[in-house]
């Protein structure tokens, strides 16, 4: 195996299918009009991380920060092809905005370590900033190719890629290590039937003592004994608190966040005074005169 | 005493030495929120031979322009840019920084602002002045710039506050703020930088690069229609060309159009196309999904034809009409020719 690449991948509500308000009046998310997803473009990021792991060989390690069920996108992406996954996740992370996003997922990347690339999607569906994969790079002081549609060669040194710009699009080469966030230019592959038997069984070490605790079993040998087994068969989702990943406190989360969210509104479809006109030759002209005698047209 | 407060700064983005739409737009708005500060409003153009573009930008508010000029600025890569633009800060503290949200600014933005440990909020559609009282810190910020954007999708807007250092750093959507008309007689400062570029910043190499200008002009069409899924083929899409003809409109169209290859993505209207604010707006076979909506709602009259009553498109529309638009456009066509 040549390469290690880093993918990191987003749990998001899913907005784009949204069965009511996106906000409970009390400014928090309404979770039960949003189900959660995998961020769209994070799985074109995947599908271009398992695309070179065919066509190069490589390792693809996915990571996340989020809370814990946020390990479901980890799983997902196991059963496409990634052969280990990272969560991230603390109680200390929370309200974090991209700068402080993209510092946390920096320790992550020094943590897993040795890498030769970093995907990111360009854009979550939530936040929709799409700041965080030029922030990383910045982070980690690594070239970025941002909004990358495909890879064009890869080898030990370099890598480069075809990317779109306004109005067209450029092929760029830099070297590696280096950071690119992926669009939706790729069909990403479906979950495969035996990596998900296999996989389904993969736990973080919180899930599994949940499973023990939900099982009345409390033996801790046995917990441990069977974390051990998991490990050896690759089914251990590993996961990292802030101080595993040795970020600094200051600089996670709420506090080391500079944007503060004032206020947040539901769009509410402006239920302008709407005029219903006669799909009739008569109707439709009259709607002709009145906007041609209030100079809309002519 | 109060510290002197910065000024308003605008990255000037520009592609072969015509400057982007956005730009001139931000350095209209600029100008209002320096005004309202009792600050200057800048420009930092970087790239190569851009001395033409300076009379410009005086023309639409600027009083100052930071021209860097080097060889190795052209083609844009983000990496020097960045540079330029972090050791500008530094030298001159200015209180607010705006980019485009284009390709390049919501690249560079975030580069820069990470490196500054600057907040930066996405994709404004509006930029306000006022004052800020953070009950949970309690800290009282006075004169902040009120960054306000749709998120989720657009299912929100938000109001965001930087409570950090300068800069208030943002990007700004294209075509949401009002470019205001030149004064031809505005004179303004020119001051001329040399940018310290090191081999460290030259690592992005540019093998080739396609670029063609944008055919559609539809940021600045007065009358526009817009065709969806409802359109039902490319053969079709005849009739909203013909009834753009007739009206003396633009066509645009919704992605879902784009997606099924009836027309080209110059054209599309949404989130993830153009926004637009013309005089009139008519979307045939269009359902009105959020995404397409955010880049059309502020149009100041929508004509929806839809023969799905529930369509959300009505929703948003002042005129609609429930119907087939394989009768309705031919009757409009020949409604407007009766009628001049
Ligand atoms: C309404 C609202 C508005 C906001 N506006 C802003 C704003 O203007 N500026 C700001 O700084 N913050 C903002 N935030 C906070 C921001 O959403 C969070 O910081 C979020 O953690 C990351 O930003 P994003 O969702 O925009 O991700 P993006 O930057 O759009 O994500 C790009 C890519 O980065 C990777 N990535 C992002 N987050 C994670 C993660 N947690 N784990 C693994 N990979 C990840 C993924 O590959 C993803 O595709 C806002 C939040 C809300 C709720
Ligand atoms: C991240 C993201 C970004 C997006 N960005 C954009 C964007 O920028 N712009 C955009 O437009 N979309 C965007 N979309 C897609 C958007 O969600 C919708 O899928 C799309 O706008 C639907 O297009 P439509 O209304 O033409 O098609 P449909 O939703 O299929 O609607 C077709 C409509 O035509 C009507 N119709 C059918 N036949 C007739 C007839 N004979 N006469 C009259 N009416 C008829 C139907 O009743 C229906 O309402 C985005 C989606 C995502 C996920």
């Amino acid at each position: 195996m040549s390469y290690k690449i880093i993918v990191f991948v987003k749990q998001v509500p899913d907005t784009q299918n949204i069965t009511g308000e996106a906000m409970k009046p009390d400014g928090t998310v309404n979770r039960a009009a949003l189900p959660a997803i995998f961020n769209p473009e994070d799985l074109n990021a995947l599908e271009l991380a398992l695309q070179l792991k065919d066509r190069y060989g490589a390792k693809v390690v996915v990571g996340t920060m989020g809370p814990p069920n946020a390990a479901e996108v980890l799983r997902e992406s196991l059963y496409r092809g990634a052969d280990e996954a990272v969560l991230l996740t603390d109680r200390a992370f929370a309200g974090a905005d991209t700068l402080a996003t993209s510092y946390a997922l920096s320790c992550c990347a020094k943590k897993i370590g040795d890498f030769d690339l970093i995907l990111c999607g360009r854009q979550a569906i939530d936040g929709d900033t799409a700041q965080v994969g030029p922030q990383l790079a910045e982070k980690l002081n690594l070239p970025q190719i941002s909004y990358v549609q495909e890879v064009l060669e890869l080898d030990k040194r370099h890598v480069k890629a075809r990317r779109e710009i306004d109005g067209g699009y450029e092929i760029l080469e830099v070297k590696l290590p280096a950071l690119m966030t992926v669009i939706n230019a790729n069909e990403p592959r479906p979950q495969n039937g035996r990596r998900l038997m296999k996989y389904k069984k993969a736990r973080t070490a919180s899930e599994l003592a949940k499973d023990h605790a939900n099982a009345n079993y409390t033996d801790a040998e046995a917990l441990a004994a069977e974390q051990e087994n998991l490990a050896e068969r690759g089914l251990m989702i590993y996961e990292w608190t802030a101080a595993d990943a040795k970020a600094d406190p200051e600089r996670i989360g709420l506090k080391g966040s500079p944007t503060k969210v004032k206020n947040i509104q539901n769009v509410i479809l402006k239920a302008s005074e709407s005029k219903m006109i006669d799909p009739t030759a008569q109707g439709i002209s009259q709607l002709m005169h009145e906007l041609i005698s209030d100079h809309t047209l002519g | 005493m109060a510290e002197k407060i910065g000024n308003v700064w605008v990255f000037i983005e520009q592609e072969g030495g015509k400057i982007a739409d956005v730009s001139l737009e931000l350095v209209c708005k600029g100008r209002e929120l320096a005004n309202r500060l009792g600050v200057k409003t800048e420009g930092l153009l970087i790239g190569d031979k851009l001395s033409h573009c300076v009379d410009t930008l005086y023309h639409y508010g600027c009083d100052t322009v930071y021209l860097v000029e080097d060889p190795r600025l052209e083609p844009f890569t983000v990496l020097p840019f960045a540079k330029v633009i972090m050791d500008m800060i530094k030298a001159h503290k200015p209180n607010i920084l705006l980019f485009g949200a284009t390709h390049k600014g919501r690249e560079l933005g975030p580069r820069v602002a990470s490196e500054k440990l600057a907040g930066l909020t996405a994709d404004c559609t509006d930029l306000q002045i006022d004052d800020f009282d953070d009950k949970v810190n309690k800290q009282f910020y006075k004169d902040k710039l009120m960054q306000i954007r749709p998120a989720f999708g657009g299912n929100i807007i938000a109001t965001i506050v930087n409570t950090w250092d300068d800069p208030q750093m943002v990007t700004v959507r294209e075509g949401v703020m009002k470019m205001t008309e030149p004064d031809t007689s505005r004179k303004g400062k020119l001051v001329n930088v040399k940018p310290e570029l090191t081999d460290a910043e030259m690592v992005i190499k540019v093998i080739e690069r396609i670029r063609e200008e944008k055919a559609v002009n539809l940021k600045g069409a007065q009358i526009i229609v817009a065709g969806g899924y409802g359109v039902g083929g490319k053969e079709n899409f005849k009739l909203v060309y013909d009834l753009a003809e007739a009206l003396g409109a633009e066509v645009a169209a919704s992605r879902a159009a784009v997606d099924a290859g009836w027309i080209d993505h110059d054209h599309q209207v949404g989130q993830t196309g153009v926004t637009v604010r013309p005089k009139l707006y008519i979307a045939c076979g269009i359902s009105g999904s959020v995404q397409h909506r955010a880049g059309m709602d502020e149009s100041l009259k929508i004509i929806a034809i839809n023969t799905d009553p529930g369509a959300p498109i009505f929703s948003v529309a002042h005129y609609g009409i429930v119907g087939d638009l394989n009768t309705v456009v031919p009757l409009m066509i020949k409604a407007f020719k009766a009628k001049v």
